[in-house]
């Protein structure tokens, strides 16, 4: 689990520490270029000094020059006169006794005796002396490194306090963000309010307004959902209620008509929920089913006779298929595009109790090219705010027909998207009744 | 007693119709809010029986109207949700009993018996007037012990004059009990039910109160 806290902790600490060594970086090679001026000066100082005290290549009545420093940095220096003719005059006591200088004048690196040394060297011809003034790079360095070990002594001891400073802020900081989790963890699933979003920390915000966006979505869904429920009980057992109410006045009736009548009318009722049964399997196979391929194409014509030689038609309703041109191509498979046009087909027969004319006509776009199939009815039509409704489950609107399931137009729209083709809905302009277009875009 | 059945789904309003017409009742059916609303308004029922689920809006919609309307008319609810919230919303609306589908016939005659029996403040389930006892569940009456057979609307015609003994009910208030909407009211059918009534259950019992109509003679 990634947790903010110990992320921004993390990046906060490892931030200050490398703000820390970037500056102790710099302090140490700042102060080591210092330091190698100063010391560097110091020996050119002390090798003229020395020269200075030097008469005429002789320096017999000093044969040991003391030039000892005390504490830790004891013997720094060291100092050598040679004579011109090679030959060692006078040393420090602690200087080596092994020519340190190169011949040319100035300052030198030196390895002597695995030792580097920094040393300074002045030649004067005329007193016949060769002056070399050094000291051990090695030297420097622990000068160096104890400053830098000084600068860094009080960061390890500040980086814990440091640390628990960071920790203990962020803690403090991300607390709108646990006082807004707990709220929500401590609500009960039904609960869709909106979590407030004033008083909220402006990053914690937009958060918030996506939940409750998602909130609003999840208690919409739900709602459907819940409709979908109700519905469906209702077209379940209400068919049973009537065939019970029925069976139990059959068995009642003391007179044949009554009882000839209840009887029909479970005849009527077990239909009815046979289709239903049809009607709920077929959706829920179209459910289950994968996506068929869409690279085939079916003769709509040919689909859609089957489709209205296999379904109940009263004779007072006549279908018009004259519109249809011959061969006609669409896309999909068999099977999908029967279930959509048996669905669309029931539906308008359904509405027309009347009697009256189906018509089925092909779609055409601006090239006059055919790109679907849709179909008119002559029933009462559906009201316009009841339009986008009739795709729902067991939704049944005013005008419900007696043997309607309320799943044809659901079973319809799904098939449809199987296909790859959008079905919309439309009350006729020119008469009452509906027209139902299944289009490929 | 007279009785409005709200339900869309036909099977099942036939069905109601024909059932509770075998427990003696006068059945009239709508199939939505609409026809609800306007079927209550014109006539008097003793019992309404309503389907949540109409094509044109919920029942309890129907229920609120006629209960703002200051109409007390019991109401039986049919549901085909076993959610209990369901359920208590439409009692708190003012529904006076519930029942869910599929349901029992014989159980909805009875709670709708009930519930009327209770809208017209009797807690006794059969009806008394001298020696004469009406049982609407049996769709008995007998005289003392000796049981008296009665057709369906003579029993109808007798079961609301005894339901308010002393008072008097019009000719008119009887034959909107005994008829439908749809049923043919033939002219003279109130005073046949009447005279043979009288050779049943005596001659004293109902008393004739000219240009108002009839009422049972209460005891001394």
């Amino acid at each position: 689990m990634t947790s903010l806290r110990r992320r921004l902790f993390l990046l906060l600490l490892g931030a200050t520490g490398a703000l820390w060594l970037c500056a102790v970086a710099w302090i140490s090679l700042g102060s080591r270029a210092e330091l190698e001026h100063v010391l560097d000066n110091r020996l050119r100082e002390a090798a003229t000094m020395v020269h200075s005290l030097v008469s005429n290549g002789n320096l017999a009545d000093a044969p040991s020059l003391n030039l000892e420093a005390s504490g830790g940095y004891a013997r720094q220096l060291s100092c050598q006169i040679w004579s011109m003719d090679g030959r060692l005059v006078g040393r420090s006591s602690g200087a080596p006794s092994s020519d340190l200088a190169a011949d040319t004048e100035g300052f030198a690196d030196r390895t002597v005796n695995g030792e580097t040394w920094r040393v300074y060297t002045i030649v004067d011809a005329t007193k016949g002396v060769r002056v070399t003034v050094g000291d051990r790079i090695g030297l420097r360095d622990r000068l160096v490194r104890d400053l830098v070990a000084g600068l860094l002594a009080p960061a390890v001891l500040i980086l814990p306090l440091l640390g628990l400073l960071i920790w203990v802020g962020v803690g403090r900081g991300l607390r709108p963000l646990a006082a807004v989790a707990g709220d929500i963890a401590g609500r009960d699933a039904e609960d869709m309010r909106p979590v407030p979003t004033d008083g909220a920390p402006a990053e914690v915000r937009p958060l918030l307004t996506a939940l409750n966006g998602l909130f609003s979505k999840v208690e919409a869904a739900r709602t459907r959902e819940r409709e979908v429920t109700a519905f469906a009980a209702h077209e379940l057992r209400t068919p049973l209620a009537g065939l019970k109410t029925q069976a139990q006045v059959a068995l009642a009736a003391d007179d044949a008509p009554t009882r000839e009548g209840a009887l029909r009318q479970i005849l009527v009722s077990v239909d009815r929920a046979t289709r239903l049964v049809r009607q709920l399997l077929a959706l829920s196979r179209l459910e289950a089913s994968p996506a068929p391929r869409l690279d085939s194409e079916v003769d709509a014509g040919r689909v859609l006779r089957e489709v209205i030689e296999s379904s109940h038609r009263p004779p007072q309703v006549n279908v018009d298929l004259h519109l249809l041109p011959d061969g006609l191509k669409l896309k999909g498979d068999q099977e999908t595009l029967h279930l959509v046009l048996r669905n669309l087909h029931e539906n308008a027969v359904e509405h027309m109790a009347a009697g009256g004319r189906i018509t089925w006509a092909p779609v055409t776009n601006a090239q006059g090219m055919a790109t679907g199939l849709m179909v008119e009815d002559e029933g009462p039509g559906v009201a316009e705010a009841e339009l986008p409704l009739i795709t729902r489950r067991f939704y049944r609107g005013r005008h419900k027909s007696a043997s309607g399931t309320g799943l044809g137009l659901t079973i319809a729209e799904m098939a449809a998207g199987r296909l790859g083709a959008r079905l919309t809905f439309a009350n006729r302009a020119d008469r009452p009744g509906l027209r139902a277009a299944l289009v490929w875009s | 007693m007279r009785i409005l059945v709200v339900e869309d789904d036909p099977v099942l309003a036939d069905g109601l119709k024909s059932g509770l017409r075998l427990s003696g009742a006068t059945v009239d059916c709508v199939d939505c809010c609409t026809d609800a609303r306007t079927a209550l308004k014109a006539g008097r029922f003793d019992a309404v029986v309503l389907d949540l689920m109409l094509p044109d809006g919920s029942g309890l919609d129907v229920l609120a109207h006629l209960r703002s309307q200051g109409d007390a008319t019991p109401v039986l609810l049919l549901t085909a949700l076993d959610d209990t919230t369901d359920r208590v919303r439409g009692l708190d609306s003012g529904a006076d009993d519930y029942l869910g589908k599929p349901f029992d016939l014989d159980e909805l005659a009875a709670r709708l018996r009930a519930i009327t029996r209770r809208g017209a403040g009797r807690a006794e389930a059969v009806l008394k007037a001298g020696a004469l006892t009406l049982d609407p569940a049996s769709f008995t009456a007998t005289v003392g012990d000796a049981p008296v057979p009665l057709s369906r609307r003579e029993f109808a015609v007798l079961a609301a004059l005894m339901e308010r003994p002393g008072v008097i009910r019009s000719k008119a208030e009887i034959e909107e009990r005994l008829y439908g909407w749809q049923e043919e009211v033939e002219s003279n059918a109130v005073e046949v039910h009447i005279h043979n009534l009288r050779n049943k259950v005596g001659r004293e019992a109902i008393e004739t109160v000219r240009g108002l109509g009839y009422r049972m003679r209460v005891a001394e």
